[in-house]
């Protein structure tokens, strides 16, 4: 029993934001049972939360290693870009998919340098970043989207956005495996502790004989992967690229991981939280809309939920 | 260390330093804020290459381009900062085994080892029986003096030849300030050596068997603790800050 009460004290955050997720599912259970006592909408939500989620992923080990990276969503369209002209060009769905992967690696490097090497704030670098890959992305694809209706079908497509068993989209699945192999990097890797560290105290980590700078590096590169794959992904759930994708995922992907319980601080971060937290943000306009509420209200709840969890969560790790 | 210079930039820390720590002794080394004590245990540390001069282990000169932290530890050289160099957010068993963690296949960690080691470690140098505090508990729940406990109790699990103390008993209670005084003293039993770095002359004296005096980067003077007694020592360092002092005025 004493055992079972310092576990729940350890993880007091993923408990308390399991138990908030519960009753908000309950309560549009209550408000908006036609919609929510059946199957269709949570496999909609299957199908459109894990983008949000996958780039939540990375956004909570770069928070975690004390920065932040705002250029994510440009990233998301850049790579998808790449994808799509690598594929049309070689004729290689495969090769279009490590292109894809390649730039947004390349990205996240750019980022990690002028951090960790310059000295740039990683807000003011990624912003810039943020602007500059999408502006570049749309001069070069002249603004026009791009179809890839010759993707559908393909093993390639059915391993990686088709409905599994004519229900799950396996894109979710993506999502899961993806969530569980980041968490074992973070908390049961070496590099996890890199990353730990570089967040929590830099000076400490240098002090044992870990490199900050390559920590950080790798963990911008690492995100700018994942981005790069939610927009490869978000391309082949639609069979098209079009340079507007990714914008909309900025606030609602921070606020996921916000009301996950990362901390902004650094050094402390929850997958678990940011997995649940997608989907608690991922289903809260379909959640507002079908109990009867105008989609204005949206902006405003979020609004609530962020400022209530980030309180409790503040709160929570004082005590 | 023989010759040892450290600039930073136009600020020269360290001016010709030879230091030398032998087998099985303690060397309190002290001076003035600002005589270059903490560059000097950071060059040994690893942490910073000298500008020039050299720095030879165990007989063997070493690169110092190729000094570090993780060079450090591998020659048996472990250090407690003043700082502690603990994430205060993390479990006390990601703070002891941080950059030599024990690893499975692939680099995943071996939890169960951290954890238990760290028990061990615990109990040895906190004289922990496990009630309210776990290696799952992080820094930030310890107080000042189990801090420095873990610190030491770090340096001394990887079993070093030589153990570097920077400040170790800054905001420590009486009882703690004698734990650390005791640890120092146990280390020498166990025929290791230590160098201990404090402003606080009582204890450096209580426990080392020689002092190096270090005043604006310079070694000024060197003694064995025979040859002095505490106030002598006492004197000794105020009549360097003195002249130092006084050396800077007529050159205003």
């Amino acid at each position: 029993m004493e055992n079972l009460l310092e576990r729940a004290k350890t993880y007091n955050t993923q408990l308390g934001l399991t138990f908030i997720a519960m009753l908000i599912l309950i309560l549009f259970m209550i408000t908006a049972p036609g919609t929510f006592l059946r199957g269709r909408i949570y496999i909609s939500f299957l199908s459109t939360t894990p983008f949000i989620g996958i780039a939540g992923l990375g956004l909570t080990l770069v928070l975690v290693s004390g920065e932040i990276d705002l250029s994510f969503t440009s990233v998301m369209a850049f790579a998808g870009y790449v994808f799509a002209v690598t594929m049309g060009f070689t004729g290689s769905i495969i090769l279009g998919i490590l292109a894809g992967m390649a730039a947004g690696a390349v990205v996240g490097m750019l980022n990690g340098m002028l951090v960790t090497l310059i000295g740039i704030p990683s807000i003011v670098v990624t912003l810039g970043m943020q602007f500059l890959i999408r502006g570049a992305t749309n001069i070069i694809a002249a603004g026009k989207a791009t179809t890839l209706t010759q993707i559908a079908g393909t093993p390639i497509y059915n391993i990686l956005v088709s409905e599994i068993g004519g229900v799950m989209p396996a894109q979710a699945i993506w999502f899961l495996v993806l969530a569980v192999l980041i968490w074992s990097l973070l908390f049961r890797h070496k590099f996890g502790d890199h990353i730990l560290f570089s967040g929590d105290n830099p000076e400490t980590a240098r002090m044992m004989g870990i490199s900050v700078t390559k920590t950080k590096i790798l963990v911008f590169m690492l995100f700018g992967v994942l981005a790069a794959f939610a927009g490869i992904l978000d391309s082949f759930r639609l069979r098209t690229w079009w340079p507007t994708m990714g914008q909309g995922y900025l606030m609602t992907t921070m606020a996921a991981v916000f009301v996950g319980g990362t901390s902004m601080f650094g050094g402390e971060g929850t997958v678990y939280g940011t997995f649940l937290g997608a989907f608690l943000i991922g289903s809260l306009e379909a959640g507002i809309v079908a109990a009867g509420l105008s989609g204005f209200w949206t902006r405003f709840i979020y609004g609530i939920l962020i400022l209530i969890a980030v309180t409790v969560h503040t709160v929570l790790r004082r005590t | 260390m023989k010759n040892i210079h450290k600039r930073f930039g136009g600020v020269v820390a360290l001016r010709g330093v030879d230091f030398e720590v032998g087998d099985n002794e303690v060397i309190g080394l002290i001076g003035d804020n600002g005589a270059g004590k903490s560059t000097l245990q950071k060059i040994l540390s690893g942490l910073y290459p000298p500008t020039e001069g050299e720095i030879i282990i165990k007989g063997n000169k070493i690169n110092s381009r190729e000094y570090s932290v993780r060079k450090a530890h591998e020659l048996g050289i472990e250090t407690v900062f003043q700082e502690k160099a603990l994430g205060q957010k993390q479990a006390l068993w990601r703070n002891i085994f941080l950059g030599r963690q024990p690893t499975t296949k692939l680099g995943y960690l071996d939890v169960e080892q951290a954890k238990s080691e760290t028990t061990r470690i615990m109990k040895q140098f906190l004289g922990f029986t496990g009630a309210g505090i776990s290696p799952d508990s992080t820094v930030s729940t310890l107080s000042g003096g189990e801090r420095q406990g873990i610190a030491i109790g770090r340096a001394m699990y990887f079993e070093a030849d030589l153990v570097i103390l920077d400040e170790p008993t800054n905001a420590l209670s009486v009882k703690e300030i004698g734990k650390v005084l005791d640890f120092i003293q146990e280390v020498k039993r166990q025929g290791k050596s230590v160098v201990y770095i404090s402003h606080t002359i009582a204890h450096i004296y209580e426990v080392s068997d020689r002092f190096v005096i270090l005043d604006k980067g310079e070694v000024v003077d060197r003694r064995e603790k025979g040859e002095l007694t505490e106030q002598e020592l006492i004197d000794e360092l105020t009549h360097h800050a003195k002249k130092s002092e006084q050396a800077q005025k007529e050159g205003n």
